[in-house]
């Protein structure tokens, strides 16, 4: 389904990301974790398109992301196109990004009725169900700004979810959240990937989650993968010490 | 005291021509600077370049010299002379258009890069990305600056009186001070009061607005909706 | 008949260029009276109630009025109280008490902007009042707000045209007189935006110059 195929990232002289390459089988649950820097978030904000590859090429359901086949090479594809893949592709952020200037309502049928040219009535529709799904069927007509930031991060799941991706990206979807509230987003998130297949990428920092969700993970260090493997082997029996400290600071902290 | 009603009607003869500068100019600034104001920040460089030209070369220059410009120059290169009144909206409307721009970019920059990610994330184009979410985000920021450029529009409406346009202060400085010469104290405190009463109205109508649209954003919730975050809490 | 002939402009342009040192002076004189009024202004909007009220009153009355009319006022209206000025000088007051309503503003802001801390630490320290102000409390306000009374300079160059209503010959009046007397106005008023560009842009560059270097620092 995800394919990256030496894909390299800079910063100006900083490396974030070398020559990676790995693919995600469609369905798969796919974790990443690491230190923070290490090029987990970077990944996610490439498929997005939130940022462009130095080098190296991606693609998802067969498709490259931001180049396009010319004459045998590989050209850099324009907005159209990117547009175009990525209408596939959802993702949910660690600040939610609802938009202010809408209700929840219209977060959710904005990008259904105005991309995937839904009637008013059908984006309504799937609006009300997904928010019914998350929980806050009630909320539908409530402003972002009078939601707690669980509310808001499951409406931005459900945001997300309108546009029946085939991948959905979750970067640190419960980092901003108060602790207490931790837990129902992560239910959800459980639900969702037992109940349907979307191939779902997950950046995070709940190692819990992260063992029980997954069916791989990859530690990433320094802009690699320096370890990849189903959970219950990385998290039990890690083959590398860099791994080992890293779940040892981050269980015991 | 005793003229004050002949002042007054004088006076209100301006009116019209006052009014129909500062609405006239005030639409022809909303357009200008949304357009020049997107323009700074688009992605072509010619665009951006030919705004900038436009936003410095009208705030580099005199007011009073962009309104003769037009009236007395413009006509000898295009070959006919605008009405006075229209000519006077042009060049209220480019001037303060040219200031407009600059709080449009300004406002539109302040919306946070977070907002233009959620929005490409849902494959937004371009256009939408601005129209649907950035701009009603911005137009918060915008509304105040606004105001005050709103107010000085109104009050440069006053320099239309140097091309003959009968607004209020040439009613009162060609029509009323020549006939009551004594009695200048009174014409011109009259004249200037009314501008403060054009001024007040302008901030109200603004205030309003702003109200409206920090609403629409959740910004300053009513009793209402702040009673409903308060509960939200325990979700 | 071209529409525009060299000549014509090299033969005025030195009457332009008596006509933009009238511009400078008013704009030299107008600002110095800017700054002073306006720091007064500022520091009694600070004062008593009743003082505070009616300073406040009266700045937002001048802002919100146009300077024409405030000119005109001067113009005609001081003559009857027995105080007759030349027109380049009610011109120079007008501009001067115009933009320290502004100024007074920025001052305001610039005061308001030093921390509360200071002021306590001046009064910890029992200084006279006089002395927090001159001593402690402008000399942090005043380098801040700078750039904002630079802007303001440069505005009232551009307003200084307003003058030709009381005959002032300033760049625009002799632009006017010299563009009245040859039925020629392409040259007199092209060059008279020119010179405005020429002088306003570069001081604006440098503004924003010195409003970055502010803003890093």
């Amino acid at each position: 389904m995800i394919v990256f195929d030496g894909v390299e990232k800079r910063f100006g002289d900083h490396v974030v990301l070398k020559e990676l390459s790995f693919s995600v089988a469609p369905g798969e649950h796919v974790t990443l974790i690491g230190p923070s820097g290490s090029g987990k978030t970077t990944i996610l904000r490439l498929l997005m398109t939130l940022e462009k590859v130095d080098a190296g090429t991606i693609s998802v359901g067969g498709r490259y992301l931001s180049h396009i086949e010319r004459g045998g090479t590989l050209v850099p594809a324009d907005e159209k196109h990117s547009r175009e893949v990525r209408k596939k592709i959802g993702m949910v952020f660690q600040q939610f990004n609802l938009f202010p200037n809408m209700t929840v309502r219209g977060n959710l049928i904005e990008a259904p009725t105005r991309v995937l040219g839904l009637s008013k009535d059908e984006a309504n529709v799937r609006a009300q169900d997904l928010l019914d799904l998350v929980g806050l069927g009630e909320k539908i007509d409530a402003h972002p700004t009078q939601l707690s930031g669980g509310q808001q991060q499951r409406v931005a799941i459900a945001r997300a979810l309108a546009m029946r991706p085939d991948v959905l990206l979750l970067d640190e979807v419960t980092s901003a959240l108060d602790p207490e509230l931790v837990a129902g987003v992560l239910k959800l998130l459980r639900d969702i990937g037992e109940s349907t297949d979307i191939t779902i990428l997950c950046v995070t920092h709940e190692m819990g989650f992260a063992r029980d969700f997954s069916d791989r993970v990859m530690m990433f260090d320094g802009g690699r993968v320096i370890e990849d493997a189903p959970p219950g082997k990385l998290f039990t029996d890690p083959d590398h010490q860099r791994t080992r400290d890293f779940l040892q600071a981050v269980l015991n902290h | 005291m005793e003229n004050l009603g002949t002042f007054l009607s004088v006076l209100s003869e301006g009116l019209p021509e006052t009014l129909t500068a500062t609405i006239g100019g005030i639409a022809l600034t909303i357009v200008l600077s949304l357009v020049a104001g997107l323009a700074l920040l688009s992605p072509s460089k010619t665009v951006r370049v030919i705004s900038r030209i436009y936003v410095e070369g009208l705030r580099g220059t005199s007011e009073v010299v962009q309104l003769f410009w037009i009236f007395f120059v413009l006509p000898v290169l295009v070959g006919f002379q605008i009405v006075p009144i229209w000519a006077g909206v042009l060049v209220l409307g480019l001037n303060h258009g040219a200031y407009g721009a600059e709080i449009v970019r300004g406002a539109v920059q302040s919306v946070p890069r977070a907002q233009y990610e959620g929005a490409i994330a849902l494959g937004l184009s371009p256009a939408q990305r601005m129209r649907r979410v950035i701009l009603p985000q911005a137009v918060v920021e915008m509304l105040p600056p606004f105001n005050n450029l709103f107010i000085q529009l109104l009050k440069s409406t006053a320099i239309l009186s140097f091309v003959s346009v009968n607004e209020i202060t040439r009613q009162a400085q060609q029509v009323l001070v020549p006939r009551f010469n004594p009695q200048a104290f009174e014409i011109f405190m009259l004249l200037l009061v009314i501008y403060l009463v054009l001024s007040l109205i302008i901030t109200a109508v603004m205030r309003f607005l702003e109200r409206v649209a920090a609403a629409r954003v959740g910004r300053r919730p009513s009793a209402e909706a702040r009673r409903q975050a308060a509960g939200a809490g325990v979700a | 008949m071209n529409v525009w002939d060299w000549n014509f402009a090299a033969e005025i342009l030195p009457a332009l260029l008596n006509g933009l040192r009238v511009t400078v002076i008013a704009t030299v004189l107008g600002s110095v009276i800017a700054f002073a009024l306006g720091l007064v202004l500022a520091v009694l909007g600070r004062g008593p109630r009743p003082v505070r009220i009616v300073v406040r009153g009266l700045v937002e009355f001048i802002r919100s009025t146009p300077l024409l009319v405030q000119i005109y006022f001067l113009y005609f209206v001081l003559p009857g109280f027995g105080i007759v000025l030349g027109a380049l000088t009610i011109g120079v007051l007008a501009l001067g008490v115009h933009y320290a309503t502004y100024t007074s503003e920025v001052y305001r802001a610039g005061i308001e902007a030093v921390p509360r801390g200071q002021w306590e630490a001046a009064t910890a320290l029992s200084l006279p009042r006089g002395r927090v102000w001159t001593g402690v409390v402008l000399p942090q306000a005043i380098p801040r707000v700078l750039p904002a009374l630079g802007n303001y300079v440069i505005s009232m160059f551009k307003e200084t045209p307003l003058l030709i209503g009381i005959g002032v010959l300033d760049i625009v009046g002799q632009a006017r007189q010299v563009g009245g007397e040859n039925f020629r106005y392409v040259e007199a008023y092209t060059l008279a935006g020119l010179l405005f560009l020429l002088l306003s842009y570069p001081a604006a560059l440098a503004v924003r110059r010195l409003e970055r270097r502010r803003a890093v620092r």
